[in-house]
């Protein structure tokens, strides 16, 4: 029997993540940043993970899309909603996982999924970045720091401030207000971390949370919001080893079982 | 495809009607001066058979659903709030208002020419938005107003002699305010008819709303929409009472023949509040998957008129005449219509969200629905109240529930892309896949 080659491409706002699939083992993965030619950016997600799989595009038995552009997504013979997605990839990681976490660009989302990988309920961010990772992004330039080493501060933080703006606008201006106070910048980026968990915590509890936890997304890097996190939840979210791709992955194994 | 269900289904035969009574009430309204007539406005509560009294030539504008006609039309809808936010009133408010505020600074009727100043404004304050709407409004057209408080709660498990009298003893002086400004006497006699008129057009809504409780569903929410606004309109003229007999009668023929709003029909919905007026075509794209609105508490209960068990179970109550309810007197008249709309389920909506979760819960049952579809509406604060509870508590009972944000009368506050790809996954959660 020959093993089926399938890959799943998730067209986020952000960034355009690959993933390719030997029946059920990953042999490849590509991201690109999502610029403003969708189709463009997807063909270099392919290209990067197609160079890694050591495969040619013509290899690929079934492609099936998800992500906010899956309707845009080139060779991709269906399509699967990001919830779905992410359902399937984090049971395929962990059979024990309940509750999935999934912070995107501009998309924060709270599943609820079922032993058999189903998603049974949902919450998703309203019109709103301040739960996103933007939000974060945002917060990271008016600090004038990277993101990365703006995510560390927060773990040398030894003080909880609390942060009034529910908004990413006003949140940058009260961000500007705490330079100007002196706020030492470890505490400041704690106060961002802990009000963009507050948020996302108080959007999951809706579906309700239920041990384990996965977080995945392309936040789920950010060590000060996964610390923000579990202090939150009173738990340890399960962050895997490449969290961005998780909604590619079940794209692809989706395609694997079409191809079944 | 070819292992799918499919019912008979065919266009309602009244819907023609229905357009035509329709666009008969805005002109009438428009034309009510010119014609030596009086034209009043205000909500579209329970008040409007005090002023069809008056007269066969008293027209109405009734604000709720004139407000969601100019939502229907997104670039008029623009204009209005944009007129109202240079003024420096908020974007938060009751959408409807700001519609019809807009409209009447805009001075633009939604159906043609400027917009036609009333003789008075008569409202109902059942919401909190519901007095100051037709107070300001009263101050920039410098014309009289007179507000009927209903500051009091349903009647379903109790009645409360001393709230009703509360409320009769306002209709009767907003009659006298009538005589005062229109210098026209009451005509109590016609305000009798008109209230057994009005007990039968929500008697019989509520009696057509009941039918879709059977499979396939005779009629479509999307439908329901366009043939609930009678009751809103001018519920007490004989025309609209016949209306609602012919649709009554033909819903019937329609569940005896078995013929569906939907052919596809494989899932039944719930909704709640009001839609978003501009992207009624949601409904539409339910249809895809074979997944049919039935309607809701707002739907049936608006204005449709229903006896509630202990048990919260819904039955359409009786019109006054089949109750056997005399009514002599002008006092009888009042009294009667008040208690009568004192029991619509849109009060459980304003007053208690608990009660309004049983209502939900029990309209589930009754109408045998798969899942539900909540509207958090920015536009109105009332519909809103509770929402999430309601929510929680559906979630309890193991139906499926799905929420989008969006806004009645404003569609700046909808976003078609997302409720699309929210529903889209709610479906996908439901194994339900599209059918065309």
């Amino acid at each position: 029997m020959i093993t089926a080659i399938t890959a799943g491409i998730d067209l986020g706002a952000k960034t355009v993540k690959v993933v390719i699939l030997k029946g059920k083992e990953v042999i490849g993965r590509g991201i690109a940043t999502t610029g403003l030619d969708q189709k463009k950016s997807a063909e270099k997600a392919f290209d990067a993970a197609l160079k890694e799989a050591k495969i040619d595009l013509k290899d690929l038995d079934r492609v099936v899309a998800t992500g906010v552009g899956r309707t845009e997504a080139p060779n991709a013979n269906s399509q699967i909603t990001e919830v779905g997605a992410d359902a399937k990839g984090a049971i395929f990681l962990n059979p024990a996982i309940r509750t999935v976490i999934d912070i995107g660009g501009e998309e924060g989302r709270g599943i609820k999924i079922s032993p058999e990988g189903r998603a049974v309920d949902f919450a998703i961010n309203e019109k709103c970045a301040a739960g996103a990772g933007a939000f974060t992004e945002a917060m990271a330039r008016a600090l004038e720091r990277p993101l990365k080493e703006f995510a560390e501060l927060a773990l040398k933080s030894t003080k909880s401030i609390p942060m009034n703006a529910q908004c990413a606008v006003f949140a940058e201006s009260e961000v500007v207000s705490l330079i100007h106070a002196k706020t030492p910048h470890e505490d400041i980026s704690r106060a961002v971390h802990d009000s963009i968990a507050d948020r996302i915590i108080s959007m999951v509890r809706r579906v309700g949370i239920e041990k384990e936890v996965l977080l995945i997304g392309g936040v789920a890097h950010n060590v000060g919001f996964v610390n923000s996190l579990n202090i939150g939840l009173k738990l340890e979210v399960i962050v895997p080893e490449y969290p961005e791709f998780i909604g590619a992955l079940g794209a692809a194994l989706v395609a694997a079982e079409q191809q079944e | 495809m070819s292992d799918i269900k499919r019912y008979k289904t065919e266009p309602l035969k009244c819907w023609g009607k229905a357009k035509e009574l329709r666009a008969n009430y805005y002109k009438e309204y428009k034309e009510a001066k010119s014609k030596g007539g009086i034209c009043w406005s205000g909500g579209a509560e329970a008040i409007d058979v005090i002023p069809y009294a008056f007269g066969d030539d008293v027209h109405s504008l009734t604000a709720e659903p004139y407000a969601a006609a100019i939502a229907f039309d997104p670039e008029f809808a623009h204009r209005c709030e944009s007129a109202l936010e240079s003024k420096g009133w908020a974007r938060d408010m009751c959408a409807y208002m700001r519609n019809y505020w807009g409209s009447v600074l805009i001075d633009e009727y939604a159906f043609g020419g400027p917009f036609p100043k009333p003789d008075f404004n008569l409202q109902s304050g059942f919401c909190c938005t519901h007095a100051k709407w037709f107070q300001v409004l009263s101050l920039w057209e410098d014309v009289p107003y007179f507000n009927i408080d209903i500051a009091t709660i349903p009647f379903w498990k109790e009645e409360f002699p001393n709230r009703l009298q509360y409320i009769v003893d306002q209709m009767h002086e907003s009659i006298e305010f009538i005589e005062k400004v229109t210098g026209r006497e009451c005509d109590d006699e016609r305000l009798i008819e008109g209230v057994y008129n009005d007990s039968r057009t929500t008697s019989l809504w509520a009696k057509i709303t009941e039918l879709n409780q059977n499979t396939p569903a005779p009629l479509d929410e999307k439908s329901m929409y366009s043939l609930y606004v009678f009751t809103t309109l001018d519920r007490a003229r004989k025309e609209f009472v016949d209306f609602y007999e012919e649709l009554y009668a033909e819903t019937k023929d329609r569940v005896d023949r078995g013929i569906a709003a939907l052919a596809t029909e494989r899932f039944r919905l719930m909704s709640d509040s009001q839609p978003p007026w501009a992207f009624l075509r949601v409904w539409r794209y339910l249809e895809q998957f074979g997944v049919v609105s039935t309607g809701s508490i707002y739907t049936i209960g608006l204005e449709g008129v229903w006896d509630i068990a202990d048990d919260w179970s819904l039955t359409p109550r009786e019109d006054l005449k089949s109750r056997g309810v005399e009514l002599k007197t002008r006092d009888d008249a009042l009294r009667a219509m008040a208690d009568w709309h004192m029991r619509r389920p849109i009060y459980a909506m304003f007053y208690n969200a608990d009660w309004k979760s049983k209502l939900m819960m029990q309209y589930a049952k009754q109408w045998n629905c798969d899942a539900a579809m909540l509207h958090l509406n920015r536009g109105c604060e009332g519909t809103s109240l509770g929402i999430m509870e309601n929510r929680a508590a559906l979630i309890k009972t193991g139906l499926p529930v799905l929420t989008y944000e969006g806004n009645m009368g404003d569609d700046r506050d909808f976003d078609e892309g997302r409720t699309i790809a929210r529903i889209d996954t709610f479906m996908e959660g439901l194994g339900l896949k599209k059918l065309t």
